[in-house]
């Protein structure tokens, strides 16, 4: 065929022009960003207006490294991803099970669920500040049926993670819902007939048929779910009010990262915190790539 | 009997589960309607005793509300058209096309969606000072006309069109260009309307990229616009909830009718990173 025969030089000129519109903004604003940020991480005198780099170093990791600060950013980063992935998956496939076992209003629902989705994060963010407002907020108001005493959610630094958590996971369902509807689609019945003959229950079933059979989709859910939380910034900044929750409580890498860049002008520290964040994801990716080699059944 | 009950348990749960991901919605809209002091109210009313749209109005009017208005509409139409252009030709070149270097540039560009976009934002906002578009549409929309991962999913797509339908155009002495727009795009147009729409989804959506490079409320999108609102306007709950569904609707709009292409460009696409 012909993607197997040596290209012509004609072949790769036509090729590369096909591909050069996408080329040109990639490199300029993924690929040159990718060397450049690296680079800026190790400049420790840099004018920003001239281009000009003074001095070059390992400050600004030691920055990091000594940086209470930032400390806690990782910290919370990590508390977050922890807090929302685990539930977010265990809540989405417990719903795309529930989806999938129903044929009258199925895509009403699927609908639904999605809402979130499409939805701007700032914008919901305003709802669910309201929502978890101290005084006269819906959540304290359900809560107090319970008698649980108003929970001042956003001013109280034990509390702005959690609230943070319950935005994160209620916003991220829907797009999950939608790829475990996919997998589950794609589970053979008859497999399900054959554990049935031996007598298995529904429970048995899930676990031995489904959980094995969808796995190569949660984990592919699990690392999408990892990689979006560990850059978690958006709903913070609308949810505080441009500010890292109460006393930094919400304060995590990214949020670092644009306070030392846009707040306080300090290039190469927020660029050394942004290969920090890489190297976060790199390997816990890698992390979950090798538990996935022994559980994923492919 | 045994099969109408849990029936309808799992009706239960999916109706609590529906009401749960509405309530936020409804919670909006709703106090968008109320008085101020009928929504700081306890215990909260349902439904606004009366229903006035005045927060609807002085919201609107509080903040140049149309500017951001156009200002996202134009940043999302002119990117999602660009990117849809760019990986399109790029996609055709991977999918059907042989030429040196084919396989390492995939291969580069593969690897760069490992890293995380935030990362690029410092070097982006610098390179975009130095050529004085900081605070223009070209800041909003150049770096975004064109995505690999748009190209990754639109290849895909091409590659399951049989190549005997490009050998018999070429036979026919149709040029690559011709086929390309005639026949293949034709036939990846659903793939091509997820794509787009999921585009225009993320772009209306986008927070940080506008918050940084744009500094005038003539520049500002609707989300970035609405965060400026709500630090200047305080509490007014029901006039931000008012704001807050100017900025939401739109997109739910598009997806209510559209949304069997934004499921197919989400199963079948795989996974936006």
């Amino acid at each position: 065929m012909m993607n197997n025969q040596k290209p012509t030089w004609k072949q790769t000129l036509k090729g590369w022009l096909y591909v050069l519109p996408m080329l040109i903004i990639v490199a300029i604003f993924s690929l040159y960003p990718i060397v450049s940020s690296l680079a800026m991480s190790f400049y420790t005198q840099y004018n920003f207006f001239t281009n000009q780099v003074m001095a070059l170093g390992f400050d600004n990791f030691k920055y990091l490294w000594e940086d209470p600060l930032f400390h806690s950013a990782v910290a919370n980063t990590l508390i977050f991803v922890v807090g929302v992935v685990p539930l977010e998956i265990i809540i989405s496939l417990t719903v795309a099970v529930l989806l999938n076992q129903i044929k009258v209003l199925a895509g009403f629902f699927r609908t639904i669920y999605f809402l979130p989705f499409v939805t701007s994060i700032v914008a919901i963010s305003m709802v669910w500040k309201w929502i978890y407002n101290k005084d006269a907020g819906l959540l304290n108001y359900f809560l107090s049926f319970v008698g649980i005493h108003p929970i001042d959610w956003l001013n109280d630094p034990t509390w702005a993670l959690p609230a943070l958590i319950i935005l994160a996971i209620w916003k991220s369902l829907g797009f999950n819902i939608m790829l475990f509807l996919v997998a589950l689609n794609n589970v053979d019945k008859r497999l399900y007939s054959a554990a049935t003959l031996d007598g298995a229950n529904a429970w048995n079933r899930f676990l031995h048929v489904t959980v094995p059979m969808i796995s190569p989709m949660t984990f592919l859910i699990a690392v999408n779910a990892v990689i979006g939380s560990f850059k978690v910034f958006d709903e913070i900044f609308s949810l505080f009010g441009g500010q890292a929750g109460p006393g930094n409580a919400a304060m995590t890498v990214v949020f670092y990262l644009y306070r030392m860049f846009y707040e306080q002008n300090k290039y190469g520290i927020a660029a050394a915190a942004g290969v920090v964040l890489f190297f976060m994801i790199l390997i816990v990716t890698l992390l979950q790539t090798w538990f996935s080699k022994k559980h994923v059944h492919y | 009997m045994k099969k109408t009950i849990s029936r309808t348990i799992v009706y239960l749960l999916l109706v609590i589960g529906a009401l749960t991901m509405l309530l936020p919605f409804f919670w909006m809209v709703s106090t968008s309607f109320k008085t101020g002091f009928e929504a700081l109210q306890t215990p909260p009313t349902w439904l606004p005793k009366k229903l006035q749209i005045t927060n609807w109005i002085s919201a609107w009017k509080a903040a140049p509300f149309a500017t951001y208005l156009l200002n996202s509409a134009v940043v999302s139409f002119v990117t999602t058209i660009g990117q849809i252009i760019t990986a399109i030709m790029a996609a055709f070149a991977f999918a059907k096309m042989n030429f040196f270097g084919k396989k390492t540039l995939f291969t580069i560009l593969l690897a760069t969606m490992m890293v995380p976009g935030e990362m690029l934002i410092i070097p982006n906002f610098v390179t975009l000072s130095q050529i004085h578009l900081v605070n223009t549409y070209g800041a909003l929309i150049i770096p975004w006309l064109a995505s690999f991962f748009a190209v990754f999913t639109l290849r895909q797509s091409f590659a399951s069109v049989p190549d005997q339908l490009y050998y018999a155009a070429k036979l026919d002495g149709a040029s690559d260009w011709k086929f390309l727009w005639q026949i293949l795009v034709p036939n990846a147009k659903s793939s091509i309307t997820a794509i787009g729409l999921l585009q225009i989804i993320g772009s209306w959506n986008s927070f940080m990229w506008p918050l940084i490079v744009t500094n005038t409320d003539k520049m500002r999108t609707l989300p970035v616009g609405l965060q400026a609102f709500s630090s200047d306007s305080g509490v007014n709950y029901p006039e931000l909830m008012a704001a807050s569904t100017f900025v939401i609707l739109p997109m739910v709009i598009l997806y209510l009718f559209l949304n069997k292409y934004v499921v197919a460009g989400i199963s079948g696409g795989g996974i936006k990173g």
